[in-house]
């Protein structure tokens, strides 16, 4: 049983390791690329027809050799920063990038001071005179 | 009177606030990125077969690039509006017929009527990526050098043609 495995294995990676250097960065620049028909999926996973015709010009455009980056800037200029699966940081995002670590920066100041208000609360109360004088008596009857 | 116990209410309406305005929006219409630019290059087949259309069609006159094709539904719906349109001495249309066959295309302009003074054949989506297109039917106002001023997704309502296509075909004439 093992050795049919491993048999298959052997036969079976060179068809895996066909794919191509450019059909690798095709595939690498698709999954960065957002279906716009579909919303939530990248170009390579996509069924969508939009999807196949953005992945054939993808390739085209890796063909006439452009760099990944010019592909990307390509199909952005005509879709926009929708298309990009990953929103770049810019003016209008910067909100969306950094509240997260804002917000978790606001709340760990707010429980330090909270916490330190706690800390200059003294927890030891003092008697009061009364208490005290009683507490005296009853030491002296005691000894 | 202490109001700190008051700020997860606060909290809480500004989200409210932001949820009303972001899942109102149709996420479906994209903002185009090609308004105020040139229209996309292309050299493609007119359905007839018999010439190449290239953007210089789109100089000199106000156009309505409208993507269509024979198995688009809402297209059928949209068409009455186009037919009406067909006359309009002040108005170039122009088709675009995506992910079609000429057969199908034809038959189908047979039988709705042809609004279209020429017709692109656009059967491997050649224009419809550098258009920024998701669907059809969508349509573009060209101006008489070529510039894209303003993208419809959807149908054009007859509606929107009086209140939104029509006043701008007027001021780029």
């Amino acid at each position: 049983m093992r050795w049919v495995l491993i048999l298959w294995v052997a036969l079976a990676a060179p068809a895996f390791a066909q794919s191509s250097a450019e059909e690798q960065r095709a595939r690498d620049i698709g999954a960065q690329l957002r279906c716009v028909v579909c919303q939530n999926q990248s170009i390579e996973d996509s069924d969508a027809d939009l999807a196949k015709d953005m992945r054939r010009v993808v390739r085209e455009q890796i063909a006439t050799g452009a760099s990944n980056e010019e592909v990307i800037s390509f199909i952005r200029e005509s879709y926009g920063d929708y298309v990009l699966l990953k929103p770049p940081v810019q003016s209008n995002t910067y909100l969306l990038w950094f509240l997260p670590f804002g917000l978790v920066l606001t709340s760990l100041g707010w429980f330090a001071l909270a916490a330190r208000r706690k800390a200059d609360t003294p927890t030891e109360i003092p008697l009061s005179e009364s208490d005290q004088s009683l507490l005296e008596q009853l030491m002296d009857d005691a000894s | 009177m202490n109001l700190r116990g008051l700020i997860p209410l606060f909290v809480f309406l500004a989200l409210l606030g932001a949820f009303a305005f972001g899942l109102t929006r149709d996420p479906r219409i994209l903002p185009s990125e090609l308004i105020e630019k040139p229209f996309p290059e292309f050299a493609l087949d007119n359905l007839e077969g018999d010439q190449i259309i290239t953007p210089e069609i789109l100089k000199g006159q106000v156009s309505l690039v409208n993507i269509f094709g024979s198995w688009c539904v809402a297209c059928t719906v949209e068409h009455p509006q186009l037919m009406a349109l067909k006359d309009d001495p002040n108005l170039q249309l122009i088709g675009v017929d995506w992910r079609d066959t000429r057969e199908a295309a034809n038959r189908w302009l047979v039988r709705n009527g042809n609004p279209y003074d020429a017709v692109i054949f656009d059967p491997n989506s050649k224009l419809i990526l550098p258009l920024g297109i998701t669907g059809a039917p969508e349509s573009f106002i060209v101006d008489k050098a070529g510039q894209i001023r303003y993208k419809h997704v959807g149908i054009i309502t007859e509606k929107d043609w009086n209140n939104t296509l029509q006043p701008l075909v007027e001021s780029l004439q």
